[in-house]
């Protein structure tokens, strides 16, 4: 007859347990990465210099820049970053069809039939010393304009948050609000 | 009557601790699934600016992470105080975004390369001529999904 084996005693696998508990709980970091989101242009082709595309209206184009002091001028005014936001929903959704602001298009869109699109385009050229804090404090404002008008439009015509849509109604939205937010091509000015 | 006086003499039994381990390992597996170990030492001071229009970064293994700022006090004698490039574990120039870019395209499953992102994580007194040059690299690269780290702004 085989001696039987004594049991391991299973008291000490808390304390084990609570050992590992507290090593992960030491080295985790549940910070989520988040950030502002955007898509760059892919690089235009070496060839063709001048495109024969045409130009856009001046009417069309909402122009930011920003200078090395980290000053905004939109549209040929000093503004505050404060009523950044408010000017770049005014230019997206013209709703009283100025002259000054952009034209828009009819356009067939699921869910809402034919509506008029806004042919604006948001221009944003900055300093080579203009502060990376400034630069995404005013990428926010535009990303967030667009957001906000495409929230309205969420709200009111499907009584739900844009986040809330599903697919399909969040892209019959951004067709109507298109995020369309350019940055110019970086100038190398002479002189250095 | 007697039953119930019996009862009220009767000491209260200790707690059983025999689900305690358990108890302890289910916390124990939380917190190692969702753990993320820093893989890179941050040799740069990196402060991300604060924005409210965030977009969460959902998969950690398709993101690419590039570093901005300036190095840290031990690094600064050699490096210098200026803005600088980290890549992986050491400082790089501008020119080293091709390399590194495609090294970590080999490194993910080929269908997984078109959901790649590229997250700069740029410190918020960093000008812009250094990002405008990484962003034009990464252009070159078609690299074209980036996601520029940030914080959340507190709401007032």
């Amino acid at each position: 007859m085989a001696k039987k084996v004594p049991e391991i005693p299973g008291s000490s696998l808390a304390d084990i347990a609570f050992m590992l508990l507290i090593f992960f709980l030491v080295t985790t970091t549940m910070d989520v990465d988040s950030g502002l989101e955007r898509r760059l242009p892919p690089m235009p082709p070496e060839e063709q210099e001048d495109d024969d595309t045409p130009p856009i209206k001046e009417r069309n184009v909402f122009v930011v820049l920003v200078n090395a002091n980290n000053q905004l001028l939109v549209e040929g005014e000093i503004t505050n970053i404060d009523n950044l936001r408010e000017k770049a929903k005014e230019f997206m959704a013209n709703p009283y069809n100025e002259e000054t602001l952009p034209e828009k298009q009819m356009k067939e869109v699921d869910f809402f039939g034919p509506v008029e699109v806004t042919k604006g385009v948001i221009s944003l050229r900055n300093d080579v010393g203009t502060q990376y804090g400034t630069y995404i404090a005013v990428q926010n404002e535009l990303v967030g304009a667009i957001n906000d008008l495409r929230e309205d439009l969420a709200k009111q015509k499907f009584g739900k948050s844009f986040t809330k849509l599903d697919r399909d109604q969040q892209n019959a939205i951004k067709d109507i609000y298109p995020s369309r937010i350019s940055e110019a091509e970086p100038k190398k000015v002479g002189g250095n | 009557m007697s039953k119930f006086r019996k009862n009220d003499s009767k000491e209260l039994p200790p707690i059983s601790t025999a689900s305690l381990p358990d108890i302890v390992f289910m916390l124990l597996f939380f917190f190692m699934v969702s753990t993320t170990m820093r893989e890179v030492t941050l040799m740069v001071k990196v402060t991300v600016p604060e924005a409210t229009e965030l977009s969460k970064l959902e998969k950690k293994s398709l993101v690419s992470y590039i570093y901005v700022g300036t190095p840290h006090q031990q690094y600064q004698k050699v490096f210098g105080s200026e803005p600088r490039i980290q890549l992986n574990d050491q400082f790089a120039k501008v020119s080293d975004i091709p390399d590194y870019i495609t090294a970590e395209r080999e490194a993910r499953d080929e269908a997984e390369v078109p959901f790649m992102i590229t997250s700069l994580k740029v410190d918020e007194y960093t000008k812009m001529g250094i990002v405008t040059d990484i962003k034009q690299e990464l252009r070159k690269a078609a690299a074209l999904h980036i996601n520029y780290s940030s914080r959340k702004r507190a709401e007032e």
